[in-house]
């Protein structure tokens, strides 16, 4: 199998992920709760992997970050925490529903809610974003990388823009964490939330949040915490505040793992080689007859972008599309609406989807080839 | 692309119940296979199970024998 589904979650992880996964299922106990080595233990790899994450988002105290399942977790956590009725908040046509629907909700409660549009090319207006700041907008909110299109978010712009409004700035890095530069105080990011299944190269089931010193957000969850048990009210220091129950540590500890394999080669280097063969896919289908493909690939973007290239075969449905290149080819792929309604919309690709191919830096140029010949195939066979 | 032809298509509420038809399926070694819900059907949870039209009967009953739920059952070219 060929698979370039990546920004679903990365497949191919490196070895010493699995290895720290294993060995942590073998010797770990229960972090925090009490001082066995088995507890120790624990407590220690999710204090080495919570370090990691803070070197890699230039987070001055790692305590500011509290582990969750996933970056839907995450989101939940900081709209729910933060929003409450009569605040008002902005948010783009780009988002995942793990933004937007909890956003809905929010609605229903009385939050006032404005989503800024794009361009034909998936590009965010900017303009239209600081411009619908108003005196009660509390919070904008949007992902650093569309999961459609593969755009990358001037997140750096517009946490000037919020700094300057002194408007809360929570970014949604799901499609960006361990890709591209993340530095939460030069960006002036105040709540991140990412997942560590996909450009992070850790488990399922891990993810975070990092919240910025002074900023209170309610927890989703209270519960056990191994600390002040007989106190009715759970903790309100980070990251025990949002970090209610067992945690995923053996999925932390792997986690970590994939930091440091990050660390090692490059988080650079690694992007370098999945934005190649991006590029090599994106100038092999290009000019194939009747390929639409969405999403802005300006060639001074380079290196800026997501590895993602969504297209379409003339009229035919993307599910059919995505089903014959797996059947045929073994490419795995992912059709459909790819949870990004409003993007969707904004193409104009609501009834028909899209394919979407997604690469990782464990795809090879043998692969590429493969995929774009396979592309070509159905083009021809219309 | 290849050609379509006129298959039977049965959709789920949840993706989970379309696994559930996998199993059945190969343990009472019955045909088919799971496809993504063609855009022609406005319904179901993604995945459906995609079989030769004359195998209608069989699928029923080993749904029903298996109180297994479906969405909608069709004909429609896949």
């Amino acid at each position: 199998m060929i698979y370039l589904d990546n920004a679903a979650t990365s497949l191919k992880k490196p070895d010493r992920v699995i290895e720290a996964v294993a060995e942590a299922m073998t010797s770990l106990g229960n972090a925090g709760r009490g001082a066995s080595e088995a507890s120790l233990g624990a407590l220690r790899a999710g204090y080495e992997t919570r370090q990691r994450l803070a070197d890699l988002f230039a987070i001055s105290n790692p305590s500011r970050i509290a582990f969750t399942y996933n970056a839907t977790e995450s989101l939940n956590i900081a709209i729910k925490g933060i929003l409450e009725p009569g605040d008002h908040v902005i948010t783009t046509v780009l988002e995942h529903n793990s933004v937007l629907r909890p956003l809905y909700e929010m609605r229903e409660q009385g939050v006032d809610l404005t989503i800024v549009g794009c361009d034909q090319f998936g590009v965010l207006n900017y303009e239209e974003l600081e411009s619908k700041i108003g005196g009660k907008t509390k919070v904008i909110i949007c992902t650093h990388g569309s999961n459609l299109t593969g755009n990358i978010v001037d997140i750096q712009k517009i946490g000037t823009i919020a700094r300057a409004h002194e408007v809360l700035f929570v970014v949604d890095a799901s499609q960006t964490a361990g890709v591209l530069q993340i530095d939460v105080e030069s960006m002036n990011i105040d709540v991140l939330c990412f997942t560590g299944h996909k450009g992070l190269l850790g488990p399922q089931g891990t993810g975070g949040i990092y919240v910025r010193e002074g900023i209170m957000v309610r927890p989703l969850k209270v519960g056990g915490s191994g600390v002040d048990s007989y106190n009715q009210k759970h903790p309100v220091d980070m990251p025990s505040a949002l970090e209610a129950g067992t945690l995923n540590t053996h999925g932390i500890a792997g986690l970590g793992a994939a930091l440091s394999y990050i660390e090692e080669i490059g988080l650079d280097t690694l992007r370098m080689q999945e934005q190649m063969l991006m590029w090599q896919f994106y100038r092999g289908v290009i000019d194939i007859e009747g390929i639409t493909v969405y999403g802005d690939f300006n060639e001074e973007l380079e290196n800026q972008r997501c590895a993602i290239v969504s297209l379409n075969i003339g009229a035919y449905d993307s599910a059919e599309v995505s089903d014959e290149l797996f059947t045929t080819y073994h490419i795995a792929t992912r059709a459909g609406a790819h949870c990004a309604p409003l993007m969707h919309e904004a193409l104009g690709t609501k009834e028909q989807g899209a394919v979407r191919f997604s690469f990782s830096h464990m795809n090879t140029i043998e692969e590429v080839e493969i995929a774009i010949a396979a592309v070509k195939m159905l083009a021809q066979e219309e | 692309m290849r050609k379509k032809e006129w298959k039977l298509v049965i959709t789920f509420h949840t993706t989970t119940d379309a696994i559930a038809m996998e199993q059945l399926c190969k343990r009472q070694g019955a045909k088919g296979r799971i496809i993504p819900v063609p855009r022609s059907i406005t319904a179901g949870c993604g995945l459906a199970w995609c079989v030769e039209i004359e195998e209608k009967v069989n699928m029923e009953q080993l749904m029903e024998q298996e109180q297994l739920t479906y969405e909608s059952m069709q004909e429609c070219m896949v």
